[in-house]
């Protein structure tokens, strides 16, 4: 993470933020959630509206709590990669990637290249039907029903590609330590190349549809903007903190994992900081996911998927943090490990807890509409925000 | 001499009876149709699925009639914390500015449901912001934060709309110089374009920038994207709908419909020529037959315009919906009557 100077007019800012929302001065308080449409599950927001406009929120988080890093302590290694692909359950394979690498890591194995580079190419898949998603849903959120279809049809084929590599559509659980459960089916790659084709597609009709459109630019240009240095010190990662133009990403700036370096890509940004910016940034990263499944593809190495692991794994003694680049954030694990089958104690981070963190400062005084197009631009997924 | 019961039932009450029963009959049907043809199938289509194929054995064309089958046999739920008798009344009388607008739309040269008015135009214009009190009394009665916020946005949506949306008419009144909607439908049929008669003269030759304004308000009176804030299902959940169950909100849905197939008969009369059709003579018998036909084709026409729009575009927000009718729609209708004014004088 680079480093920045916060101003301390920011820091006022911040104590702002907490308002609390129960001081009671007329003015309606309007309870966004747990169930509402626009929360994508169960996201509770205490809202001070002063007509339409708010003056003052409060996020209200765990009602889908589920205890995932107490429930570790009691799983041996192998099991846990199965709770952990329900953190963020839209790119699950994703978030089995940095717990199996710390596993390895203190076990002092690595896993065969044929197996780094198909948990790149699926990482990435897993990236791709995220932000697909969210761009249909980005538009359905602010009130165009057709793109969100248009998403959901176009993540299809990237689920496909997912599902016939893994057998499962969300839920993969396909890592091991050491490598992976199996290798490719034969045509894979043949059918993920179509299919990173038509997601490039896709793509274009996005812009053509969502971007260029002088409605959705009227609603999401100017709209919750977060600076940069206010946003880092907040916790915002990911594409959020790219939109507000900081140019870091933990594929290409943090410790080398996986096969980054040796693909040729490019790290977006966006100067506003706005919600547009989110979207753009995180359609650009789509194509960019695209382009590298497609490179993956051609240089996939042959070889085996898995190497020598003991039957029942125990991990030596020891600590480790691993941090990876994530569809909606950083996401890491601290685990400590006393040499047992399972761990110790992990600690888990998510993104969109910290993305979400910030969404009453960025509330403060928009209107009502505004709030769900700050919402979706933060794009979260409660099970990421409550573990 | 008749007696007095011969009169009423050989006379005027079987006259509005049978008037009524074809209103009570043309509505439902005409937010059957569109519901059916745009809502499920030309949406579906636009969204690469195929909406609803089973019910009925021909592309689910009986799917709404069982949803409104399935809507009366539905339990009617109140908010304990309503006001009973308007959130009862609500949805009647947004329906009811439905009936109303209807009964003047003429369907033929002596096919008008009900009066031939002399002030047709602006009586349907007047009588399509009833609906407003019943969103207005919807979302007050239902003791809801989102109903409440959703029907004072209809409410200012609606007002501010109802400027543009007469004044666009203007046009038409100037030039065809009468407000009844019979006498502007033969203009528009016995109209020449240079010298030449063969079309008539569709007004939306020379007012097309009144059918634009119209078509705009129209969507935003009709409250549907990019103009649906009230009933804002990402935000408000449905607006003043929200507390809604059973047959009234089946009304509702009616009333949406409806008034969009009305609206679409507004404007094909308005700008389209109404009834009347190329190379048939406007008085001839058979018009009373053909005409509603053709009317009903101008009618989809128009309303696929609607619902392409309804289907594409993401909603405005509250503020930007204001400064669009105020700042853009207002002075441009403003501007289309001055023209059209001069030019009629000028020829």
């Amino acid at each position: 993470m680079p480093k920045f100077e916060v101003d301390p007019a920011v820091h006022r800012g911040l104590a702002d933020a907490r308002l609390n929302v129960e001081i009671d001065n007329g003015d309606m308080i309007l309870n966004l959630g747990p169930q509402h449409p626009a929360t994508h599950g169960t996201l509770r927001l205490v809202v001070r509206l002063d007509g339409e406009r708010v003056v003052a929120s409060d996020v209200v988080i765990g009602y889908m709590h589920r205890g995932y890093e107490k429930l570790t302590e009691y799983r041996t290694y192998p099991q846990i990669t199965t709770l952990i692909n329900r953190i963020d359950w839209l790119s699950s394979f994703a978030n089995e990637v940095p717990f199996v690498h710390a596993a390895e890591q203190l076990m002092g194995i690595e896993a065969p290249p044929r197996a780094e580079y198909i948990r790149t190419a699926l990482t990435e898949l897993s990236r791709i039907a995220t932000f697909l998603l969210f761009l249909g849903e980005m538009g359905l959120q602010v009130g165009a029903i057709t793109p969100a279809f248009y998403g959901f049809r176009d993540r299809e084929y990237v689920l496909n590609a997912i599902e016939s590599a893994t057998g499962g559509r969300f839920h993969p659980n396909f890592n091991r330590i050491g490598g992976l459960k199996d290798d490719l089916p034969w045509g894979w790659i043949a059918e993920t190349r179509e299919s990173m084709r038509k997601v490039l597609k896709s793509c274009d009709e996005f812009e053509d549809l969502v971007v260029s459109n002088p409605i959705f630019q009227k609603r999401t240009r100017g709209i919750g903007i977060i600076p940069a240095e206010l946003g880092a010190s907040y916790g915002v990662s990911g594409s959020n903190l790219r939109a507000s133009g900081v140019d870091w990403d933990l594929r290409r700036d943090g410790k080398p994992y996986l096969v980054y370096n040796d693909l040729d890509w490019k790290v977006w940004t966006h100067s506003d900081g706005d919600s547009f910016a989110r979207y753009w940034v995180r359609l650009q990263e789509t194509r960019e996911s695209a382009r590298m499944v497609l490179q993956l593809l051609d240089v996939m190495p042959s070889g085996p998927v898995m190497t020598k692991v003991p039957k029942i794994i125990k991990v030596p003694e020891g600590e480790v943090w691993v941090n990876t680049e994530n569809p909606l954030g950083e996401m890491g694990y601290y685990v400590i490990s006393k040499g047992a089958t399972g761990p110790f104690r992990v600690k888990i981070r998510t993104a969109s807890l910290s993305n979400v963190s910030i969404a009453p400062w960025l509330l403060r005084g928009v209107y009502l509409p505004d709030i769900i197009t700050v919402l979706a631009s933060l794009y979260f997924i409660l099970g990421d925000i409550d573990k | 001499m008749r007696s007095l019961a011969v009169d009423i039932w050989g006379g005027w009450a079987t006259t509005l009876g049978i008037k009524t029963l074809i209103v009570m009959g043309l509505i439902p049907v005409g937010a059957l149709v569109l519901g059916y043809t745009f809502l499920l199938k030309m949406m579906s289509h636009m969204q690469s699925r195929l909406g609803p194929m089973d019910p009925g054995g021909f592309h689910g064309w009986y799917q709404l009639i069982g949803d409104g089958i399935k809507f009366i046999q539905k339990e009617d739920i109140i908010p304990e914390g309503a006001d009973k008798r308007v959130f009862k009344m609500a949805p009647a009388i947004v329906v009811l500015s439905t009936f109303l607008m209807f009964v003047v739309l003429p369907g033929g040269p002596d096919f008008v449901v009900a009066k031939d008015l002399d002030v047709g135009v602006f009586y349907a214009l007047a009588v399509s912001s009833l609906s407003v009190i019943g969103v207005l009394m919807a979302g007050w009665a239902s003791s809801n934060k989102y109903a409440l916020l959703g029907s004072l946005r209809a409410a200012a949506q609606l007002i501010a709309y109802e400027l543009p949306l007469v004044l666009a008419v203007i046009g038409v009144v100037i030039q065809a110089g009468t407000m009844n909607l019979q006498d502007i439908v033969r203009f528009q049929a016995s109209g020449e374009i240079f010298g030449w008669d063969g079309l008539g003269l569709p007004l939306i030759l020379t007012q097309i920038v009144g059918f634009g304004l119209f078509m705009i308000a129209a969507q935003a009176e009709l409250s549907q994207p990019p103009f649906d804030m009230p009933v804002a299902e990402s935000e408000l959940v449905a607006g003043y709908m929200v507390e809604y169950t059973g047959f009234r909100f089946l009304f509702f849905f009616i009333g949406e419909f409806g008034t969009a197939f009305v609206y679409a008969g507004l404007a094909a009369t308005l700008f389209l020529g109404g009834w009347s059709v190329p190379f048939i003579d406007v008085d001839a018998d058979i018009m009373n037959v053909v005409g509603p036909l053709v009317l009903f084709a101008k009618i989809m026409l128009v309303a696929f315009l609607m619902f392409w729009a309804r289907f594409t575009y993401p909603r405005f927000r509250e503020d930007q919906l204001q400064s669009l009718a105020w700042k853009w729609l207002i002075p441009i209708a403003l501007a289309n009557i001055l023209v059209t004014g001069a030019l009629k004088v000028a020829f």
